[in-house]
């Protein structure tokens, strides 16, 4: 599967429909009915609708057989303005298991308003009562603002260091 | 990776503003805090002022206050008013006249610097704060920061 790329932006970056917001954030497992809002949330961030790549994440995070849903959504007056994707991968990498955050990401006009923060709070509670006690993400390091947004949560580097390498013809 | 002694003074100094940005802090206090001269300091602090970070307030009860943004300001935005963190050559392509030992040499220092760049560019003053915040929890003690 290709990992979407983390791209929520930290607080205090950019003012929004609900900064500070006193609307209630409501944060639950994706629904079908869901994905067109996700879609959409994606598209505006990237610039790309990738409806096919969305319905297998779907397929693969949703709801449904986990008895711990890894795939998220936040929700203000009914209308989904960011979320989360992340699993419990075993003894990857030689770790022992622990929670993965593939993807955070929060529509341009509902930032400030502490989503971002709620999601990952959501997604690391879901990831304890399975049983994990470490959390991790990848990111690229030219990637300031969501690396700061991990950092303003407490993330520090980890122990693993990513490595790649052009492959000949 | 070694900071400058006058880069890690700022950052000291800057944290103890930001922390207490209710206060005008004297540089004597902060000199003899860090058991640095006075002389010293004060060229850190001016430096701090004329980019925006602080403010000096003259008179009675003066000193210098904080007048960042600490969710904005990086410890990189601190750094680099006290010392190059430039891309290096090889980062920057200029390797025409670079030996291919130079070259191999460059590659590796510049993925640290890269690290290194991307560590102090992701971690803000409010961050800072809140880990030694979390430092002095786990100390149990009343340590400040420094």
């Amino acid at each position: 599967m290709t990992q979407p790329r983390p791209r929520e932006q930290p607080a205090g970056i950019r003012a929004g429909v609900f900064p500070d917001s006193i609307e209630p954030i409501v944060v639950r497992p994706v629904r079908r009915a869901d994905l067109d809002q996700v879609i959409a949330i994606d598209a505006t961030v990237t610039g790309l609708e990738k409806r096919k790549y969305w319905a297998s994440v779907f397929r693969r995070y949703g709801a449904g057989g986990r008895s711990e849903p890894q795939f998220l959504v936040a929700l203000v007056q009914e209308r989904v303005v960011g979320f989360v994707i992340g699993e419990v991968r075993d003894w990857e990498f030689g770790s022992p298991p622990c929670g993965w955050v593939f993807a955070i990401d929060v529509a341009p006009q509902a930032r400030l308003g502490g989503v971002g923060s709620r999601l990952l709070e959501a997604i690391s509670a879901s990831f304890r009562r399975s049983g994990v006690r470490k959390l991790r993400t990848m990111l690229a390091r030219d990637n300031t603002l969501i690396l700061s947004f991990f950092r303003s949560h407490g993330m520090m580097a980890g122990p693993l260091i990513s490595l790649e390498m052009d492959l000949e013809e | 990776m070694r900071l400058q002694k006058n880069t890690l003074l700022a950052l000291h100094s800057v944290l103890e503003f930001a922390g207490h940005p209710e206060r005008h802090i004297s540089a004597a206090e902060i000199a003899e805090k860090y058991s640095v001269s006075a002389h010293h300091l004060a060229k850190v602090l001016a430096e701090l002022a004329r980019s925006g970070v602080v403010e000096s307030v003259r008179g009675a009860g003066g000193g210098y206050r904080f007048t960042g943004n600490a969710r904005r300001l990086t410890l990189l935005d601190i750094i680099v008013l006290f010392e190059e963190f430039a891309p290096s050559a090889v980062e920057r392509g200029a390797t025409d006249a670079m030996t291919p030992v130079d070259q191999a040499l460059g590659a590796v220092l510049s993925e640290i610097d890269e690290n290194a760049r991307a560590t102090f560019g992701s971690i803000t003053l409010a961050t800072m704060l809140r880990l030694i915040e979390r430092q002095q929890t786990s100390a149990g003690g009343e340590r400040k920061p420094g």
